[in-house]
């Protein structure tokens, strides 16, 4: 803090005196903008209530639930095998990465642990669709802030992954691979070599948006300093993902908790950004999307041989008993409670997951900011639909 | 010089009305094609259209015939009459527009003394069509987009005027004609090899002149008002069907007629530097000229929307009052500062 004489003091205080009154003065009456729930910002059925004072939103509300699928009441009528086709459709884009916590939670239950092999697999297919989900975030960054571009580069380098999910596992969006005990089976020849390459692909096209939009000099100015989210406020609101690294909180369950997963067996660095601006959680996500692919290069070079699946019985009965399981999937913290009956399918299941607690800082996070940085917001908090409603 | 042939006076008439038409849709069909459709595919990596016609050139006709047969929605709240109009005033002011743009030594539509002052005038016209679209519309999505369309559009037309006035002052008529003429049978420092197109002496007037028309056609990074991802095309939310496609049309269209603008003002209009043939004033000037002009016109529009393109689709877009403070903080004093520097050279010299 500067030191201030007793002058300037005053003035200082006359000054904002004066701003007040100038604005009850010029107070006008305030206008509510429906964002959504059909609107291209909010890229699926999120409504959001803006009450606006100009071009100035003094009060927003999140309304979700206009694509509520009742998940974790259908998971009740199904088996254990089944429910993993349901829980990929919560975090479309990044479907693999749904399963894999449940399916974690189920053999926690069960008390097997799938072999080597197919916990390599696993975590290479997690990292894969976490390309496949943010390396779209990065496209629809550009057409959020009017780069049209941007966007169709993003299709275009995803369908690589895309392809490379679908060779594995026969499902682009829905691979439904996962198994309790392993995977359904071992990768297809020449995957790996072909893996290789697109993780190549994929850091030139992290590059090439690394130039074409972080670079660039309106992008910056639409993004720095727009949205701030302080460390506290981002932990009081249960944020996590990038949206919580990029408020400088060193927090990657890939890295904090001990799992039936690869991630130990690399080394990665776990990024984060002190500034908690729009700008830090695109730039978070991006260098996450790079460090994905060295992820998935490193766990190539060390895919251990052996089976992929565990014994297990062919009828899946999880014993009684309860059991909590997340991941750092690639929107942020999703875990799954599973409560078991000894039945075939579970008593009671309860998603977490991470678009949900992320969209809650809204209200806190819009008021006083300006239409145009409303989208911006949204934009670089990311989330997917199906992940808030489930 | 005579025109080898006389008309009379209802066939000139004609000739202007099918000229006009031709100068104002060519354009805007060519640009629409060529860049909208083409260009931008070949940047975002895909092919765009390619079942309609021969590369999908006639696109273009399919969609106009989609949007023809539409049906007519209105908002039932919006002001019905002036919801109607809105989209007209938007496409006259790009014919009002065209009105004085040389196209040859003889074709062209009028030859008004005043040409410069008259266009930056009715460029304006198409601010009040915006506005009332985007009130009419009874939509707030489209009444902010109104809103800040006339914001911008007002704040912008003043740099555009200033850049202006630095071509005005070197060639020291407002006659467009006069113009082309003034940059084609110039030099620099005593060399005419290239004449004087004002690209060269005028270069600061030029790049804001250009900002401004980006800003002016609501292009990105400028495209704030229409902003599709966040305020749904802002003033254009309601239109559909033909209203939409006048809209459309306007949108290119002007951007053509501006870009014209811009070729008569800074790159020699329809002229190549005369010197190149011999003539030393424009009575000189054979008849071929009124063919062979409209095309190279036609060649620097191109160039410049190629410009205007280019940028569009590569750039995210300013906030609103980003834009403004760039229109006043640096546009504005850059082009008082040309200006000046103009009119000292034009006494010096």
């Amino acid at each position: 803090m500067t030191m201030l004489g007793d002058r300037q003091r005053l003035a200082y205080i006359a000054s904002q005196a004066a701003d007040a009154r100038l604005n009850v003065e010029l107070e006008t009456e305030g206008m509510t903008l429906n964002i959504g729930p059909q609107h291209p910002a909010t890229h699926g059925t999120l409504r959001i209530i803006c009450r606006l004072d100009g071009e100035q939103v003094v009060w927003a509300e999140p309304s979700a639930g206009y694509m509520h699928r009742g998940y974790e009441k259908l998971t009740e009528v199904r088996t254990f095998p089944q429910v993993t086709s349901l829980v990929n459709r919560i975090d479309w884009l990044g479907s693999f990465a749904n399963e894999v916590p449940f399916i974690l939670a189920a053999e926690k239950l069960m008390d097997i642990e799938a072999p080597p092999r197919a916990q390599h697999i696993r975590t290479i297919l997690f990292e894969l669709s976490r390309i496949a989900n943010v390396s779209l975030f990065l496209g629809d960054l550009g057409v959020q802030l009017g780069a049209i571009t941007p966007v169709f580069m993003a299709f275009r380098d995803r369908e690589y992954v895309l392809n490379l999910i679908e060779s594995a596992t026969g499902g682009r969006f829905h691979p439904n691979f996962d198994r309790i005990g392993g995977l359904k089976d071992d990768l297809p020849k020449g995957w790996i070599e072909e893996t290789r390459s697109v993780m190549r692909k994929l850091r030139t096209f992290c590059d090439e948006i690394d130039d074409l939009l972080f670079g660039n000099e309106i992008f910056q100015s639409r993004t720095r300093g727009i949205g701030v989210i302080p460390k506290d406020v981002a932990l009081q609101y249960g944020l996590s993902g990038p949206n919580l690294r990029a408020s400088g909180v060193d927090y990657d369950l890939r890295r904090d908790q001990k799992i039936a997963m690869a991630w130990d067996k690399v080394d990665f660095k776990v990024w984060t950004h002190s500034d908690g601006d729009s700008f830090a959680r695109c730039w978070v996500r991006l260098q996450e999307t790079r460090e994905a692919t060295l992820i998935v290069e490193k766990l190539l070079d060390t895919l251990p041989a052996g089976p992929v699946m565990a014994k297990v019985p062919r009828i899946i009965k999880v014993p009684e008993g309860e059991a909590w399981v997340s991941t750092e999937n690639p929107l942020g913290e999703m875990g799954y409670y599973v409560v078991s009956k000894g039945d075939l399918g579970p008593f009671r299941v309860k998603i977490r997951s991470a678009s949900f607690n992320n969209i809650s800082i809204v209200p806190w996070l819009l008021r006083g900011v300006y239409v145009p940085d409303v989208i911006t917001i949204l934009a670089s908090l990311y989330f997917i639909l199906g992940d808030i409603d489930r | 010089m005579m025109l080898a042939v006389q008309f009379p006076y209802w066939a000139q008439s004609l000739l202007r009305v099918l000229g006009g038409l031709v100068a104002v849709l060519l354009p805007a069909g060519t640009i629409v094609y060529l860049f909208l459709f083409k260009m931008m595919s070949f940047m975002q990596s895909r092919l765009g259209p390619m079942e309609a016609g021969p590369y999908g050139s006639m696109q273009l006709f399919a969609e106009v015939g989609k949007w023809l047969q539409k049906e007519d929605i209105m908002p039932e709240k919006a002001d019905h009459s002036i919801f109607k109009i809105a989209p007209l005033i938007v496409l006259a002011s790009t014919f009002l527009l065209v009105a004085v743009v040389p196209f040859g030594p003889d074709a062209l539509f009028t030859n008004f003394e005043t040409g410069v002052f008259y266009a930056l005038a009715v460029s304006s016209v198409s601010v009040l069509g915006i506005l009332i679209a985007g009130w009419s519309s009874a939509n707030k999505y489209s009444l902010l987009g109104g809103l800040r369309a006339a914001g911008q559009l007002i704040a912008y037309e003043l740099p555009m005027v200033l850049a202006v006035v630095g071509v005005v002052i070197q060639a020291g008529t407002m006659n467009l004609q006069q113009i082309v003429v003034a940059q084609n049978a110039g030099e620099i420092f005593g060399w005419s090899g290239l004449g004087n197109p004002y690209i060269l002496t005028q270069f600061i007037g030029f790049a804001v002149f250009m900002i401004a028309v980006q800003a002016e056609l609501t292009q990105a990074p400028f495209d704030m008002p229409v902003a599709e991802s966040e305020l749904v095309s802002g003033y254009m939310t309601e239109y559909s069907g033909f209203r939409f496609l006048i809209f459309f049309i306007a949108e290119f269209a002007t951007a053509g007629v501006f870009a014209m603008i811009a070729s008569v003002l800074f790159l020699g209009g329809w002229g190549i530097p005369f010197s190149w043939f011999g003539w030393n004033n424009i009575d000189q000037i054979d008849n071929w000229m009124n063919i062979v002009g409209p095309l190279i016109m036609f060649t620097k529009m191109m160039g410049l929307v190629f410009l205007i393109m280019w940028i569009r689709f590569s750039y995210p877009r300013f906030r609103e009052d980003q834009l403004q403070r760039f229109a006043w903080k640096v546009l504005i004093p850059v082009s008082l500062g040309n200006i000046m520097l103009t009119a000292v050279l034009k006494v010096v010299f």
